[in-house]
This record gives C-alpha cells, sequence and structure tokens, in this order.
C-alpha cells in the first residue's frame, strides 16, 4: 500500500465514521491542576464528542487497560432457587482503541501473554480479539518518569493495526493490518507527498534526539540484577516511605492480579461472581485462611511488586512486566520511582 | 527470554475455567470442633485426580475456597475433602450434609511422584490438618501396598480432641505392615499415648535415610523443624516433600494470591522438594 496521511482537521470526520461500526475510545482532558495549569490530567473514555479526543496527549493517568481488563467484571452467573446452572459470563462488543502510545501497546501485549499463556482466560481475550488498536507514535518522553526506551516499549513491532505518526498538521499513517485497513474505509486519506515523506524521517530523526537511556543496563539482565538484590537492605530502605497503599498496582497498564467475591441479587434468585483489580502490596493479599501471611513484612511485598515488574513476568512470558511508562512513580504519594530503584540496585553491583 | 506466543482467537473461544460443575455430598461428617469431612461425587463425568491436588470449592451464593483432596484415586470415582472451618466458604461448609450439593473446581496442581518413590521407603510426617493432603498418599501407598517399601507415619496434634481421622489411623496401627506413631503437644486425662512435639517421634523409628523420601505437611514452624529432622537423618533434600498452603483464588496461574517469587503454587505446586522450597524463601 502507498504511504498515506491524514490531516488532524479531518481526525473528527474519521472518528465519527468509526462509531458507526465500533465503540471508539480516545484519551480525553479530564482535569487542570489550579495551582499550575500546565500539569493537565488526561484519561481514556468513550468518545461523546470527536472534538474532545485530545491525541495531543502526554499520558493518562490510567492506561487503556480498563477496556480490555475492567476493575471489575463479572465472570460467573447462576441462579440461588432451583438449579444453580453456573454459566460464564463473557462480554464484548467490537471496539476501537484510538490514540494508544506505545508503552501502552506494549502493555497489552504483556496483558495477552499473561491472560493466553497456560489456561486461557476467555473473558480478557475475547474482548482483546474484538479490539482494534490505533497506536500514536511519541515524538518526546512524556516527561521525568518515563524510561519507556530502556523497557524496550518505545518501538512495539505488532500488537497494533494502526499506527499514526504525528507531523505539523497531520498524521502518517502506517496500516499494518487488514482491521487497520477496514477502520480506515471512512478516513479521508491523502497520499503522502515528498513532503510528508521527509516529515516522517524527521520525525524519527527528533524522536532520537529527546529519548535517551536512563538505566545503567539493558532490560535483558534486570532479572539477574533483581536476585542479587534480594537480600539486600535495599528493599528496607525504600519500603520505609512505602505506605502499602496500592496505588502502583491501581496505575500500572501491566498489572493483572485479582480478587473474586460472590454477589448475591436483592431477591434472593440469582448470584454472580466478579473479580476486580487486587493489589500485591495491600496487607492480605498474600494471606492464607489461618491467619499465616506470607508476606507480612511491607518490605516482602514492595520487592515482590519489583521483582514482578523487572524479572517474574518477563521469565514467565518473556515480555515485559514493567513498560517503563512511570504511571507507579506519578501515582506514589512517597515518591518511590521503579526507574530509580532499577538505577539504584543496578549500580550496586 | 522466549516469548510465549498466545492465540488471541482460539483463547476467546476457549471454555473458561472459572465455571464450576455440580458435585453431590455423598457423606458429611464432623471430625473435630473445627474440621468436617465430606465425600462427594462429581456428577456426570467422574472427576480424575493424582494425590495431592486440590479442588476449589463452591457455596453458590457465598464464594470459593481450594481445599486438598485428602482421598487417593485408589478408593473410587468419589473424593473426599477435609475441610477447616475457618472462613467464610468454610463455616457455611459446616451445614452442609449428605444429599447437598456444591461447585467444584478442578483438580489444579501437581500430585505427589509417588511413581519415583516405587520400591523405596516412605516416611510421612502430618501436622493437624497436613494429615488432608498426606493422607491422599498414605491412602494411595496403602492401596498399592506391595509397591512400597518400609512405610512409617508420624502424626501430630495439639490435643487429642483435634486428631483427624482417628479411627482410621487406629486401623492403620493394627495393619501391621505400616509403623504409625501418634503424639499430641498436650494430652488430657484419657490420652495414653505419646506427649510432645512431633519431631520426638522422629526418635521412635529406624531410617533407612538411602532409601527413604519424607512427606512432610503440616504448619510452617512444624515444617522447619521436622525437616531439619529429616536433614539430621540423612535424607538428601530432594526427596524431601511437602505441599505448600496459600490462598489459590483462580487455580489457574493468574489471580497472583499463591505467588511464591516466580512460581504460582496452583500450577507448578502445591507439591515441592525441600531443594525446591529452600530456595523460594517466602516459601516457607
Amino acid at each position: 500500500m502507498l504511504p498515506q496521511v491524514l490531516k488532524k482537521g479531518d481526525l473528527g470526520a474519521w472518528i465519527e465514521a468509526l462509531g458507526k461500526t465500533w465503540k471508539v475510545a480516545a484519551p480525553v482532558l479530564k482535569e487542570t491542576s489550579v495551582s499550575d495549569r500546565t500539569d493537565a490530567k488526561f484519561g481514556w473514555e468513550w468518545v461523546v464528542d470527536p472534538a474532545e479526543v485530545r491525541l495531543d496527549y502526554t499520558v493518562t493517568v490510567l492506561g487503556p487497560k480498563k477496556f480490555l481488563w475492567p476493575s471489575r467484571q463479572t465472570v460467573l452467573a447462576y441462579a440461588l432457587a432451583g438449579e444453580p446452572n453456573p454459566q460464564a459470563v463473557i462480554e464484548h462488543e467490537p471496539q476501537v482503541l484510538l490514540g494508544v502510545h506505545p508503552c501502552d501497546i506494549t502493555a497489552i501485549a504483556t496483558l495477552d501473554a499473561a491472560f493466553g499463556k497456560d489456561v486461557p482466560d476467555p473473558h480478557y481475550l475475547a474482548r482483546r480479539k474484538d479490539t482494534a488498536i490505533v497506536g500514536l507514535d511519541c515524538a518526546a518522553p512524556c516527561d521525568e518518569s518515563c524510561f519507556c526506551l530502556d523497557m524496550g516499549s518505545l518501538h512495539p513491532e505488532s500488537g497494533y493495526d494502526i499506527m499514526l505518526t504525528p507531523h505539523r498538521d497531520r498524521y502518517f499513517v502506517e496500516v499494518k493490518t487488514d482491521l487497520g485497513q477496514q477502520l480506515l474505509a471512512g478516513a479521508r486519506l491523502q497520499p503522502a507527498t515528498k513532503q510528508d515523506m521527509q516529515g516522517r524521517q524527521a520525525f524519527t530523526e527528533e524522536q532520537r534526539g529527546n529519548f535517551h537511556y536512563q538505566l545503567p543496563c539493558e532490560v535483558k539482565y534486570l532479572p539477574e540484577i533483581l536476585d542479587a538484590s534480594y537480600d539486600s537492605l535495599v528493599w528496607e530502605a525504600i519500603a520505609r516511605r512505602c505506605f502499602s497503599c496500592g496505588s502502583c498496582n491501581t496505575v500500572c497498564p501491566t498489572c493483572y492480579c485479582w480478587d473474586v467475591a460472590d454477589q448475591i441479587a436483592v431477591d434472593l434468585t440469582k448470584g454472580c461472581r466478579v473479580r476486580r483489580y487486587d493489589s500485591c502490596q495491600l496487607d492480605p493479599f498474600a494471606e492464607v485462611a489461618g491467619g499465616e501471611n506470607f508476606r507480612k513484612d511491607r518490605s516482602s511485598r514492595l520487592r515482590h511488586r519489583m521483582f514482578r515488574k523487572g524479572k517474574y513476568i518477563l521469565e514467565q512470558t518473556g515480555r515485559a512486566g514493567c513498560v517503563g511508562c512511570g504511571r507507579c512513580e506519578r501515582a506514589c504519594i512517597a515518591g518511590i520511582s521503579i526507574k530509580e530503584t532499577f538505577v539504584q540496585i543496578a549500580g550496586s553491583r | 527470554m522466549t516469548q510465549v506466543s498466545i492465540d488471541i482467537a482460539a483463547g476467546a473461544r476457549a471454555p473458561s475455567p472459572y465455571v464450576p460443575r455440580m458435585a453431590r455430598i455423598l457423606a458429611a461428617e464432623q471430625m473435630t470442633e473445627t474440621e468436617r469431612f465430606f465425600r462427594l461425587q462429581a456428577e456426570g463425568e467422574a472427576m480424575r485426580y493424582e494425590p495431592g491436588q486440590f479442588v476449589e470449592v463452591m457455596v453458590f451464593g457465598i464464594g470459593e475456597a481450594p481445599i486438598s483432596i485428602c482421598s487417593s484415586p485408589t478408593q473410587g470415582e468419589a473424593f473426599e475433602l477435609s475441610v477447616r472451618s475457618v472462613g467464610v466458604v468454610t463455616n457455611r461448609l459446616k451445614e452442609f450434609k449428605a444429599g447437598d450439593r456444591v461447585g467444584i473446581r478442578g483438580p489444579f496442581g501437581n500430585h505427589f511422584d509417588y511413581a519415583a518413590m516405587k520400591g523405596q521407603d516412605v516416611l510421612f510426617v502430618a501436622g493437624g490438618l497436613g494429615l488432608a493432603p498426606t493422607r491422599s498418599l498414605i491412602r494411595y501407598v496403602m492401596d498399592k501396598r506391595k509397591d512400597f517399601g518400609k512405610v512409617t507415619i508420624l502424626f501430630g496434634a495439639r490435643e487429642p480432641k483435634w486428631l483427624l481421622f482417628r479411627s482410621e489411623v487406629e486401623a492403620w496401627q493394627k495393619r501391621g505392615d505400616v509403623d504409625v506413631h501418634v503424639t499430641v503437644d498436650r494430652g488430657d486425662a484419657s490420652w495414653k499415648g505419646n506427649v510432645g512435639v512431633i519431631t520426638r517421634l522422629f526418635s521412635k523409628v529406624a531410617i533407612d535415610a538411602p532409601r527413604t523420601w519424607a512427606v512432610i505437611v503440616g504448619p510452617p514452624v512444624m515444617f522447619k523443624f521436622a525437616v531439619l529432622e529429616a536433614l539430621a537423618e540423612g535424607i538428601p533434600e530432594h526427596r524431601i516433600i511437602c505441599s505448600l498452603e496459600r490462598h489459590m483464588k483462580c487455580g489457574v496461574g493468574k489471580c497472583g494470591h499463591c505467588q511464591i517469587r516466580g512460581i504460582y503454587v496452583c500450577r507448578e505446586g502445591p507439591v515441592f522438594t525441600y531443594e525446591q522450597v529452600k530456595r523460594l524463601r517466602e516459601g516457607i
């Protein structure tokens, strides 16, 4: 296919067209700080008015994970009067995630691996199968918390249907899949001119100039470095600041641990089982019925999270447990940074 | 590290691993103040399982709890559970009797490697409710007694009233082909047997270390000291077997609750060798 561009002014019309077939979610402005008007908070929402879509966003507080892996999800329904007849609840509808940054594309690939490996989880995978992803490349890091280049998530090779590369008043449109081609049916695309091709090249050069490695080692050595740090007092030292609030888990685009709870309808005739986000930082996470808690100390829970992000998930799936999006650092009221933690332990060898 | 390849379309069509099947309670009996015994039969196709595996038991409208299977597949198509009432689900199970039905998922996890133990001696060390998962292998070994060498069972509980499977343990003592010793931490007026922690029983038995497998299941503190005794007898680390207790909520290696370092106990366990768990650190 010949290279194409979409003018930014034609984005709204394209979103309107997409909305006829798919539910479309995209980043919108959620709030602006009263004291600092440059401090804008973006979030992923269903698009109501295409004019609200902000593809100039830096980073969203929560990633687009919630459209694939909702914070609360009913997985089972059954009757309480008569035969229980338990049935799986698998809900999905065609949806488009529009404007997903490379780090979040990479995070979705990690979730795919986590839910798809060994025993597949159709509650996640059915949603994933019904989801089209329109990527949006980043010319510069969101802020100082981000370290996606280090974590290998700035340049995902797959996991998206279309990639948009912004340049001046237009997007360079790269179609990756057949579904991507279908998505573009209602878009006012124009063939890329020679200037557009030069603009695409200029973007790559600008990106290369803006992103810098921040870890002293390659991500593939993180498991080994973490292993060597297991008994270090560094975990106790960092945990002194930790409140075990679990905000890091809540905002993480790759966290997928959950808790389950059964709910009963008010008329007592039926019930359902709901799974919801859980946090390995909360005290009862590794507790068993008799009261024994296998990660009682805050430091052991903090270490567990860092190990999941830098080692366990990588070893289990071959995909990064951390994509370097920086959300956990931004959300942490104690200012604990996974990037600085990795830097510290890598430097302690 | 190789990336696992995922077939999203096939996974989307896969059956949900969270849907229980129905099982009927054939027999129920209160064993102690807090432990209740159940014999269950899965409806439809019989549940195939191995000694050491566990199931998720579901009480509709309440929730699920992971419970070790305490019977052996050699006993037939039914399976047995010994449930301690400590949580919302297990307390509700106290009210369940023969004829009632529950939901069952599983069996999950790995199992005791009885094939490796064939022709060799087996030493069982079970503390309290640790007898439940251990019994699945004890019953297997009893039913295939000729396949194994010397069999020794050390069983302990806090007080006589907390001894599980009391009449069955007495029957084992009478068999003649199994060496069974029982102790309680604190005796009472009616108790004529051994008094003291379970490790004291090691002095009563002769162990041929090079041909012995030790299966040790109990609370963490008992496990630690029983392993010490087994090692002191000369049993190598890879022939000391344990079963770990965790709150498995999904059973399929996703929810994270049973994770010890990089290991999901619900899939790679609950049966481990001491050689494996000593490196896990958060394991015991």
